[in-house]
Parts: C-alpha cells; sequence; structure tokens
C-alpha cells in the first residue's frame, strides 16, 4: 500500500509540471494556426471593415502581444480560471460544464459496454477457437473495426429511425417534451442507444480481437498445463488462470482509450448531433475559439494522465508480480 | 462550415419612384404611403381560401450554431434565421424587392431624395413589456448599429441627422441623395434594439445579449448550447392573433447526412440555405411530403465567382482571364456540381437584382479562344502541355466548392493551365484572402438588393483595403468603373441611374477583373403542412408571424 501512495505522489508531481508544459505548447499551438476568431466572424458576418476587425480583437484581448496573452492566460489557469469564450461570451468552465455529461454519458457506457462484451466475445472465441463461434467472432469484430464509424452511425439510424422508426435518429432528449425523473432518463436512454451502439462497436472489436489473442498466447504457457494437470476445472482454468493473464494487454489498450474518452467521439457526436465536447472542440478549431480549445485540451490531459495512474494500480492488482518503480 | 452572408435588399428602385410620385402628388408627410402591415396583407394570396389555424410548433435546423442570437452584434445567416423571429427591423421587402411594412407602418421620401420619414406601428412592446418608440429606432441607427454593424455603419453614416419627430415618427436626413437606403431596412442590415436596456452600456459585453429582448412575435424560451433554441409565442405581439405558431424550435444537427435523414424523417419540417448539400437535393425534391422553393433569397441574391488576384503574374492581364472564362463551362457547373440550383450569369449584377443588364460581352465555353489568348500573351506550352501554373484555393464552406475547384483543375488543365488546389479552414482562408496572399479563390457576396449596396464594393478602386473580407481583393482598378457606381449611388433618377449601371456592366464584363460563375440558389424545403412561410425576399428569416401548420 505504501507503494501505491509513492507512486501516486510522485506520479502527481510528475503530472503537474507535464500540464504546464502542455498548456504552454497548446498555447502556442492553437495560435500558430492561421487567422483568428475575429477574422472568422469577419468571414460568418458577409461584411466588414477595419474597425468592426479591430473592435473584436481588442474585445478579446487579441491586439495585446502572445507572450502578455500568455502570461494572462496562465496566471488564469494558475488561479482555476479556464478563460472566456470569444464567441459565446460565456466562461470556459460554464460552458466545459454543460458539455461534459453528455459526452461522458455516451462514452463511459459505450467504453463499458464495449470492455465487457468485447472481453466476454474474445474469450468464447479463444475457449472455442477453430469452430464455427469462433470464426463469426472474429468476422464481426474484423467488419466493426474496419467499417468507418460515421458510416455505421449513419446505417443504423438509417435502419432504426427512418425504416424501422424504432429509435429517435440525433439528439439527446425530445426537445420541448418536458420529461422528468424517470421519464426523462428513459427518454435520454432511448436517444443513448444509437450513438452508444456505434461507438461501442469499434471499442469492442479491438477488445475482443485483442482478448482472443492473448489468451491463445497464454494458454499454451507451461502453467496453463500444470493447472489442468491439477485437475481443475475448465471454467476455472479459462477465468483464474488464463484470463487472468492475458488481461494485461487489454488494460493497456482500455487505458489509453479511457483517456480518450472525453475528445475521442468527435465523429459520433456529429453524425447523432450529440450536444458533447468532442464536437465544441471540432467547431473550436474552426472558429479559433482559442480559450475553449485550450481549456477541452487541458481536461482531456488530465483524464489521459488520470487514467495513466489508473492503468499502474490496475496492473499491480492484476498482477502482484509488477512492482511499482520508484 | 457554411457561410450565410447578409444584406441589404436592393429593390429600392420601384418603390422609390413610388414614393417619390406619391410624395410629389400629396405634399411631403401626409402623403405617407400608407401600406398597411395586416397579417392578411403578409399572407400569401394562394392560401386564401383556407383558414390559417392556430397551434403546433414547427421544427427546423440551425447550422452552424449561432454564437449569439443578439442579432445588432451578429448577421451571421443561422442568427438572422432564428433571430429574425425575435427582432424586427422598420421594413421587409417583397420579393420583387419593393419596401413593405415591418415596425414601420408607412414611410414617405422628399422628392430631393433627402429626407426619409418612417410612422412606425403604434402599441408595439418589447419582450419585458416596456414599451416601443421612436427613441430605441434613434438609438439603434444613429447610436447601437453605428458601434457594433459594419454594413449599417455604411449606410446610416450617410446620415445628416436622425430624429424622432413624435413617440412613433421618425425622420433620417441625408447628406447627400442616396436612393439604396429604402433597402437598409431589412431586419439583419437594421434591426432595431431596445434603448433601454442597451443605452449607455458597453453594449458587446452587455449581459441581456444572452436573453434577447425584441418586438418580434416569438420570444427566446430555452437555449441548449450544441442541442436547440427553443421560441415561443410572444402573446403580447402587436398583431391581433398572431402568431400562428405556438412555436418554433431549431435544431443544430451538425453532419449534412444527418441533416437530410432529419427532413426525410419529418423530425424538421423546414430546411433552408446550405443546410443540405446540392447532391442531396434532387433526392429530396422527389419526396412526396415536401416542396422546393428557391424564392426567398432575392434579398441576398448571391453571385459566386472566381477572385483573382491581379498582382500575380500572369493574373493581372485581363486576356489570361478572358482564357479562363473561355475554358470554363458555367452551365456544367450549374447542372452538375450545383445539381442545377443556379443560373448562369453574365456579370456583376446578379439578375434577380434592379439594374441588372444582360447587354454585355459573355463568354460561352470555347477552347480555341482560351488558347489564341493564352498564344497571344506568348505562353507558349511546353512539353507537358503546360503554358502557365496558378494556384487555386476553393472556399471551405463545404463539399460542392471542393468538388468545383476540381472540376477548375480539370477545365483549366485542357486550355493548358496547370491548377494546383490548396485547401484551408474558414480562418486560414480569410485571413489569406483579406491579406492577398493568394492566387485564384472561389467566392460568393450578397447583394442587398441594390448595386450600390453589394455589388459596388467589389470592384471599385477605393474599397482595396488590406485585411478586410468583402472588398476588393483583387486589387482592380479603373478610373471610369469608380465614377460610373460613385455617381449612380447619388442619382434619383431611375433612367440615369439605370445607365449608369449598364456601362459599368459592359466595362466590366469586358475587363473581367473576377470571373463569375454562378447566380447561386439555395433551396427551401417546406413540409407541405406548413402554409405562408417564405413570403418575402427575406424568405427564412422573416418574423413567421402568419405562418401556420395546417393538420
Amino acid at each position: 500500500m505504501l507503494g501505491f501512495a509513492h507512486l501516486f505522489a510522485s506520479r502527481l508531481v510528475k503530472a503537474v509540471a507535464i500540464l504546464i508544459a502542455i498548456v504552454v505548447m497548446n498555447f502556442f499551438l492553437v495560435h500558430a494556426a492561421p487567422g483568428d476568431p475575429a477574422m472568422v466572424m469577419a468571414g460568418e458576418a458577409g461584411a466588414a471593415d477595419e474597425r468592426f476587425v479591430a473592435q473584436l480583437r481588442e474585445q478579446f484581448g487579441l491586439d495585446r502581444p502572445l507572450y502578455e496573452q500568455l502570461g494572462t492566460y496562465v496566471g488564469k489557469i494558475a488561479q482555476g480560471d479556464l478563460g472566456f469564450s470569444y464567441r459565446q461570451q460565456r466562461p470556459v468552465w460554464d460552458i466545459l460544464a454543460e458539455r461534459l455529461p453528455a459526452t461522458l454519458v455516451l462514452t463511459l457506457t459505450a467504453f463499458v459496454l464495449a470492455l465487457a462484451l468485447g472481453v466476454a466475445l474474445g474469450t468464447l472465441a479463444a475457449v472455442t477457437v477453430g469452430t464455427w463461434a469462433d470464426s463469426a467472432i472474429t468476422v464481426v469484430a474484423l467488419l466493426a473495426y474496419a467499417t468507418p464509424i460515421y458510416w455505421i452511425g449513419l446505417m443504423l439510424s438509417l435502419l432504426f429511425s427512418i425504416q424501422l422508426g424504432w429509435l429517435p435518429a440525433f439528439g439527446y432528449e425530445t426537445i420541448g417534451a418536458g420529461y422528468t425523473g424517470l421519464a426523462h432518463a428513459a427518454d435520454v436512454a432511448a436517444h443513448l442507444i444509437l450513438p452508444v451502439i456505434t461507438l461501442a462497436l469499434f471499442y469492442m472489436a479491438s477488445y475482443a480481437r485483442l482478448t482472443r489473442a492473448s489468451m491463445l498466447e497464454v494458454r499454451g504457457l507451461d502453467f496453463i498445463k500444470t493447472a489442468k494437470a491439477k485437475g481443475l476445472s475448465q471454467s476455472r482454468i479459462v477465468t483464474r488462470h488464463v484470463l487472468r493473464n492475458a488481461i494485461l494487454p487489454v488494460i493497456t489498450v482500455a487505458g489509453i482509450q479511457a483517456g480518450q474518452l472525453v475528445g475521442g467521439s468527435i465523429l459520433i457526436e456529429t453524425v447523432f448531433a450529440w450536444p458533447g465536447i468532442g464536437r465544441l472542440a471540432f467547431e473550436a478549431v474552426l472558429q479559433r475559439d482559442y480559450q475553449v480549445l485550450l481549456g477541452i485540451f487541458l481536461v482531456t490531459s488530465i483524464m489521459v494522465i488520470l487514467f495513466n495512474i489508473l492503468t499502474d494500480i490496475l496492473y499491480g492488482l492484476v498482477d502482484p508480480r509488477i512492482q511499482v518503480s520508484q | 462550415m457554411t457561410r450565410r452572408l447578409t444584406g441589404f435588399p436592393a429593390s429600392f428602385q420601384r418603390g422609390f419612384r413610388r414614393s417619390v410620385h406619391r410624395a410629389v402628388a400629396a405634399g411631403l408627410l401626409a402623403a405617407a404611403l400608407a401600406i398597411p402591415g395586416t397579417a392578411a396583407l403578409v399572407a400569401a394570396p394562394a392560401m386564401a381560401q383556407e383558414t390559417p389555424v392556430r397551434g403546433g410548433v414547427l421544427n427546423s435546423i440551425v447550422q452552424p450554431e449561432p454564437p449569439t442570437l443578439m442579432l445588432g452584434l451578429n448577421q451571421q445567416g443561422p442568427t438572422q434565421t432564428v433571430a429574425g423571429k425575435i427582432y424586427q427591423g422598420l421594413l421587409t421587402y417583397d420579393q420583387k424587392l419593393n419596401p413593405m411594412p415591418s415596425l414601420a407602418e408607412s414611410w414617405t421620401v422628399s422628392p430631393d431624395g433627402l429626407t426619409y420619414t418612417f410612422k412606425l406601428f403604434p402599441n408595439v412592446k418589447w419582450h419585458d413589456g416596456q414599451p416601443f418608440t421612436a427613441k430605441d429606432v434613434v438609438f439603434s441607427t444613429s447610436k447601437f448599429l453605428m458601434e457594433v454593424h459594419p454594413r449599417a455603419r455604411a449606410v446610416f453614416s450617410r446620415c445628416e441627422s436622425i430624429t424622432a419627430l413624435d413617440d412613433h415618427t421618425v425622420e433620417f436626413k441625408l447628406k447627400e441623395p442616396f436612393p439604396a437606403f429604402i433597402q437598409a431596412f431589412e431586419v439583419s442590415s437594421a434591426p432595431i434594439v431596445p434603448a433601454h436596456i442597451y443605452e449607455g452600456t458597453d453594449y458587446r459585453a452587455n449581459p441581456a445579449n444572452n436573453t434577447p429582448i425584441g418586438t418580434g412575435p416569438f420570444k427566446l424560451k430555452e437555449w441548449v448550447k450544441g442541442s436547440h433554441i427553443q421560441l415561443v409565442r410572444n402573446e403580447e405581439y402587436y398583431k391581433k392573433d398572431l402568431p400562428y405558431l405556438d412555436g418554433i424550435t431549431f435544431r443544430v444537427i451538425p453532419d449534412a447526412a444527418s441533416r437530410s435523414l432529419a427532413l426525410e424523417s419529418g423530425q424538421v419540417q423546414q430546411t433552408q440555405y446550405s443546410d443540405l448539400e446540392p447532391f442531396e437535393v434532387p433526392r429530396m425534391k422527389a419526396l412526396p411530403n415536401l416542396t422546393l422553393t428557391t424564392a426567398g433569397y432575392e434579398f441576398v441574391a448571391p453571385l459566386s465567382w472566381l477572385e483573382i488576384n491581379h498582382r500575380v503574374k500572369p493574373l493581372g492581364d485581363k486576356r489570361f482571364r478572358k482564357a479562363i472564362a473561355y475554358a470554363i463551362d458555367r452551365k456544367f457547373i450549374r447542372d452538375k456540381i450545383w445539381f442545377g440550383l443556379g443560373r448562369v450569369p453574365t456579370g456583376p449584377i446578379n439578375s434577380v437584382v434592379k439594374f441588372y443588364d444582360p447587354k454585355v460581352t459573355t463568354y460561352e465555353p470555347n477552347l480555341d479562344k482560351a488558347k489564341a489568348l493564352l498564344d497571344e500573351m506568348g505562353l507558349k506550352p511546353d512539353g507537358k502541355g503546360v503554358r502557365a501554373t496558378v494556384k487555386l484555393m476553393p472556399m471551405p464552406y463545404g463539399e460542392t466548392w471542393t468538388r468545383l475547384g476540381e472540376y477548375l483543375k480539370q477545365a483549366l488543365g485542357k486550355v493548358g493551365i496547370a491548377v494546383v488546389l490548396e485547401s484551408t479552414d474558414a480562418a486560414g482562408w480569410a485571413q489569406r484572402v483579406s491579406n492577398w496572399d493568394y492566387e485564384i479563390t472561389t467566392n460568393f457576396l450578397y447583394q442587398y438588393g441594390d448595386p450600390a449596396l453589394g455589388v459596388a464594393r467589389t470592384y471599385i478602386s477605393s474599397n482595396i483595403r488590406k485585411g478586410v473580407l468583402f472588398t476588393n481583393t483583387m486589387g482592380y482598378s479603373n478610373p471610369k468603373v469608380d465614377e460610373l457606381f460613385a455617381h449612380a449611388a447619388q442619382e434619383i433618377d431611375p433612367a440615369k441611374r439605370q445607365a449608369d449601371y449598364s456601362e459599368v456592366q459592359r466595362i466590366l464584363s469586358d475587363d473581367l477583373p473576377v470571373v463569375w460563375l454562378l447566380e447561386m440558389e439555395f433551396p427551401t424545403f417546406l413540409d407541405k403542412r406548413v402554409r405562408n412561410a417564405n413570403t418575402t425576399a427575406i424568405g427564412v428569416n422573416d418574423t413567421y408571424e402568419s405562418v401556420w401548420l395546417a393538420k
């Protein structure tokens, strides 16, 4: 336990240093793109004059030298203030807080579903290797892995919303229905089904393939023969011995993917008009809404760092032989 | 991303002439031409036999999501479509671009063209219950818009004075005649904002910007960012029994294919502007529950062209630009890239805008003529058949423009002009074009109903302004063109104006500062149950006070 505490503390110190570097690098990165929010807004207005652009730049503080803008920004971040959206004229915190729940409910549901189904299917395929069940699972996984995710989304939407009319095609909730409590939850859940399936299919495929390959590898090792020789039951061998040893690569991949939960669903959010943070990021890039973009970068960086630490801890739990290096 | 621009309507001419005649005939103010702004008049006559039903919610799309609904501060296309239901201008315009009442009940123009007097509807209230008066109009046009609105600034800076004669009468006195003035009162060109909320504040930072207060038939109920904007009926609207609809909901749907699905599945009953990609239009047109119209865009009257940087050799030579024009088949562009939406242009003025003159030099596809012009310039083909290489940066506003870029590369390649395609995003495009850092790009501008408002800006040399979009970025300069545009803007005799504009169109079609590609048409799809929509020159951006849903 002391090891974990140590690990956690030293990781946190490193994390803060990494975060500062990320903030500064991102700051220069987003400012390196040509054009600025004032230009974008002038372009959208269809008419402009010098004063219009100059007023916007002054209002946004973009007329200040870059290093001064950086100083202001880092100073604000240190105080926990993510700044102000140029376009929406609202604090970035508020905007993120508004969008985060929608994204998290989508990506977490999809992630859990993908992980559970993926590991289960991968295990089943490995156990039944060479049979029709294995082949079916492998083919489905390959298809789901190789098909563009937005295409699957559109096709599902075409089938279940347009043809069959079972599920809503897009959006987060039924607008203007005014549901509360359970009815609201059911409404959101109905809207959630298609995007979750679409997103989960892709991840599920990668977990299934990984689990299967890893299990097949472990299955041939000596200690499994020993377990068999001891007369252990097949199910016990599979769950306690094979799976537990085969799961490490899956945890690694899942840890990386979990870090991308916040930003990794842009396509799904776009196809299903899901009001999440991935889309917000994409739009912020196009609109050069620097502060929003930097805010999202910061939040996603924190997520990645947290999940990396979590993954390391999980390693130790699953396989006690793995030592925590100081 | 789709760009939607806005502008001043221009069919001022006819309305102006009529106004002048009446004013002359009956004496100035007394002759205020009273066009009653009742619902019956606004409603389309074709539907007259049906009795409008009250109730129902219209669902539409808003794309891209506007940054704000405060129309005075932002005139992006989607902002106009939504906020046009919340805010109002003094006037709106019929599809021939003649002025119609909106907040102004009637108006007169003095015979010398210098004094415009508007009589406002009485009993109009802001959404917060405060009365709307002439004071709001004076504040909006002389202070608010002058500070924040580039197009309005250009128009209202021509005013000597803007005065409230009484609570319901406003008088604009111009420094010089400017007949296009009457086209400048459409809702996005001059939205009237509440003086009691904005006077004496920092307009852009006013917290009220998030809760827009207008006079229109609909009020903002809820805006869930990234999801939808919900408008509900303004029960206090000054026209009795209007609006008919309980509300209008605009859904944010970022993916073009999903937008088509939304329309197809009936989840939305209206799409507009660039909501659908042109290649979806033929399919949607065939659906039995939808009607397609391209009317309602007369005010914006978009014209697209190849914008060409004359500072780059050999693009400054008009023979080269003519060779480009001869090498392109614009009918093909209209039919195969825009799927039949639009008209082949002849010159700088869109044919739906007044003062259009078709008697100009035109360019039919002719590869031999194009090659001959290039030969004449001394641009001989090299071993690979290449005479010149140019960079083309299609505008980053949707797939159609990319396809156009690919077609242009093919077409120009046939006469030996090699095209290197450059790609960029909206911010980069705006940055490069406005700073003249391009060779050729595609662009389209709105004409706002009058050449003085939406056409001259592209060609006059006083509008060569580095760093500013929608100016004369080509660096084209012809003193005769400058003079004709300047003169026409101040000429109150319509015949003389026409003569000026005809001449300028002939000169421009020969100088060919840009190569006009398409008079664009936008498709508006409406569910067949939607009645009375799209009756004015601003179509989907109008108030929708008399729109109703059949059962």
